[in-house]
């Protein structure tokens, strides 16, 4: 046998890696022309691309933009691109883009709502992205109300006391919370909140509104519609359903058997009825339920229930996140002492809603599409104005401007979250 | 392991005292009348073939498990069912796991810091302050920024270890600290232990490094099927192990 005895005297350096031949030829052969079945895949797909852009783009861009009826803008496409063109026509969403932003909101209030969207930005901002200052957050914490008083207008007075009611809500909680448990503290924050405003709001509201009369002009909800509504109904769902999907995810894993009962019989049952027929219960039985005379607004009607389905949907996905954190992160936090809340709010939460945000971000997008379902019920969302556009003699025809012109609004703000949420997931990356 | 054995003193006030415990998994019959009394400035190994119940019974002292009968009292406070109790203990003994479970979401220095701001209310400049000391101890503090899952085993658990410190426990439990880590990296963290020990801290150790309990344990506790069969000095437990059971065990782990 030969020695097979070798010792290193000097450890390698690192090299770097070899420079391999790149530019364009390389990466078409690498990613398309590879072999020969990739190569026919490659020509297949570009005629199939080459196919569907070459009747879509003249579509979009031979097309006319200032015509008052579908018959104008034929002929005015007709005219300007020769006989048998056929052309979109933009015109529609010309003529009718306040309509499909505003609904039927008043014109000289336009600015109430573009204002409440710009705020928006601006309240959420401090949410999605650190590095900004957190006192922004008290905005944050103020915008409801304030898009809520821009929206509806009326008197300041009404949404200034439901603030009331959550400060009368939180000393509530501070009182009982100190002599007793936290759980009896947040019991009497909900009891306070909702006895206040069930009895006291409505009267205190207007007393003050005698006094100090401020208000501006209130529109109703019937005059609502458009991505308006849409945009209403989505942010104050996905807002609210984050935070009621954790109470019920963690009610779902409690050891307290009444809370557990409760918790998954509510997600059990809003998971198992469509949403149409919860909206159709928010539109119609609902009101059988209500003292007569009750004026219960539709559009919040549909939002509560909106939420609650999200909520149900939420918590479940939330539920996969905690499912997912291994048993030792429970017990590093309580061999530190730390109390339940406390490593719930600081260890458990943080890092079970990091593993959750693909899902909860998918929940979001399915919610915002979902709000195209309130026109079912006679709503004047988007498509519920497309079907009053389409049934008008100028427009009566027109489908696919229309409809693409939602789409594509559509698109963009779900785009956008997916967008969101994979910075997110970047960002809070931590491992390697 | 060369270094001279300190001496160290043994204080005669009991740190921890177990009476007659019994623990159930089910019917299961983990633990079986466990009595124990721990000084405080003990070091204490255990040690035993796996499924003896070694694990269960230090984390029962911290209430992480719970038992069915029996009595435990830390530091003169009472382990009942009482949550305030028992975070109250746990705020006063530090617990280093065999899998660190250091957060991943947080950097070094915010899990040194978490506990002592949230738990004992101290300012957080002050706890960074704690926190880099603890660090420094470990060996560690160019680390502080960084965060778990980029450090090597053996540094997360001195992480951990250093995180426990930070809570100023009387008490330190370690749930064999090495036995997830690389030969090259037990060292560094059985240095990290061994200098604590010899600091007066008051340490109950489950491990099987028959070493570290030569040099720093002042008695070694053999558990068997759930029940304490032996404890003794390390010399005379070693070298002269009264059980069959004992004998047995050491002969399979030191015999190779």
């Amino acid at each position: 046998m030969k020695n097979v005895s070798y010792v290193r005297t000097e450890m390698l350096q690192e090299k770097a890696p070899p420079v391999s031949q790149a530019g364009i030829i390389k990466w078409l052969r690498d990613n398309m022309f590879s072999n020969i079945p990739n190569s026919v895949m490659s020509i297949a797909a570009l005629w199939a691309i080459y196919y569907v852009l070459s009747d879509v783009l003249p579509w979009t861009f031979q097309s006319s933009w200032n015509a008052k009826s579908l018959g104008e803008c034929r002929s005015a496409i007709a005219a300007a691109y020769g006989e048998g063109t056929s052309g979109a026509c933009w015109s529609v969403i010309h003529d009718r883009f306040l309509q499909l932003i505003f609904g039927f909101y008043p014109k000289e209030l336009y600015w109430r709502p573009v204002v409440a969207f710009v705020l928006m930005f601006v309240a959420i901002a401090p949410v999605l992205f650190d590095g900004l200052p957190k006192k922004m957050l008290r905005f944050t914490m103020i915008y409801p109300f304030l898009a809520f008083w821009l929206l509806w207008g009326g008197s300041i007075w009404f949404p200034l006391m439901i603030i009331a009611g959550f400060v009368l809500g939180a000393m509530a909680f501070n009182v009982v919370s100190k002599m007793a448990s936290s759980l009896l503290g947040i019991i009497a924050f909900a009891l306070a909140t909702v006895l206040w405003w069930l009895f006291f709001a409505g009267g205190a509201a207007g007393a003050l509104q005698s006094i100090v009369p401020l208000s501006i002009e209130a529109v109703p909800s019937s005059n609502f519609g458009g991505f308006m509504l849409s945009i209403t109904i989505g942010i104050i769902g996905i807002s609210l359903s984050l935070p009621i999907g954790i109470v019920l995810a963690l009610g779902r894993q409690s050891d307290l058997l009444i809370v557990k009962v409760i918790c998954v019989g509510f997600i059990e049952f809003i998971r198992g009825v469509p949403l149409i027929t919860l909206l159709f219960v928010a539109s119609t039985l609902l009101n059988y339920f209500m003292p007569p005379g009750t004026n219960f607004d539709l559009i919040l009607r549909v939002i509560i229930m909106v939420t609650l389905f999200a909520s149900a949907y939420m918590a479940e996905v939330i539920r996969g996140g905690l499912a997912a954190l291994p048993k030792g992160q429970y017990e590093g936090a309580d061999s530190l002492g730390l109390d339940f809340w406390q490593s719930t709010r600081l260890i458990i939460m943080p890092q079970a809603l990091k593993i959750s945000i693909p899902n909860i971000v998918s929940s979001f997008i399915g919610l915002f599409k979902d709000t195209t379902l309130v026109s079912i019920i006679g709503l004047l969302d988007p498509i519920g104005l497309s079907t009053n556009i389409r049934a008008n003699q100028e427009w009566n025809g027109v489908i696919w401007e229309l409809y693409g012109f939602i789409a594509i609004v559509f698109w963009i703000f779900c785009f956008s979250m997916s967008r969101y949420s994979m910075y997110l997931e970047r960002k809070l990356q931590t491992g390697h | 392991m060369a270094k001279a054995k300190k001496k160290l003193v043994v204080s005669d006030k009991v740190a921890i005292q177990i009476e007659n415990m019994n623990k159930w998994y089910g019917s299961f019959h983990v633990l079986k009348d466990i009595n124990l009394t721990v000084y405080q400035g003990e070091r204490i190994v255990v040690c035993g073939p796996s499924g003896s119940g070694k694990s269960t019974l230090i984390r029962c002292i911290n209430a992480l498990e719970e038992h069915q009968q029996g009595k435990i009292t830390v530091d003169g406070t009472h382990l009942s069912s009482d949550l305030k109790n028992i975070d109250a203990i746990r705020s006063e003994v530090g617990m280093c796991f065999q899998h660190f479970n250091l957060f991943p979401h947080l950097s070094i220095l915010d899990n040194c810091t978490l506990a002592p701001i949230w738990v004992r209310k101290i300012p957080k400049k002050e706890a960074e302050e704690t926190a880099m000391h603890f660090l420094e101890k470990v060996k560690i503090p160019e680390q502080a920024d960084k965060f778990p899952g980029q450090l090597s085993g053996g540094q997360q658990q001195r992480v951990a270890i250093a995180r426990s410190l930070c809570m100023q426990p009387r008490i330190m439990l370690f749930d064999e600290p090495t036995s997830a880590l690389d030969p090259e990296m037990i060292k560094e963290v059985l240095d990290t232990m061994i200098e604590l020990a010899e600091e007066g801290m008051t340490m109950i150790c489950v491990t099987h490094e028959m070493g570290f309990a030569r040099q720093v344990a002042n008695r070694v506790i053999f558990m068997d099927a759930g029940q304490i069969v032996e404890q003794n000095e390390p010399e005379a437990f070693f070298n002269n192990p009264q059980s069959e059971r004992t004998q047995l065990f050491l002969s399979q782990i030191l015999g190779h």
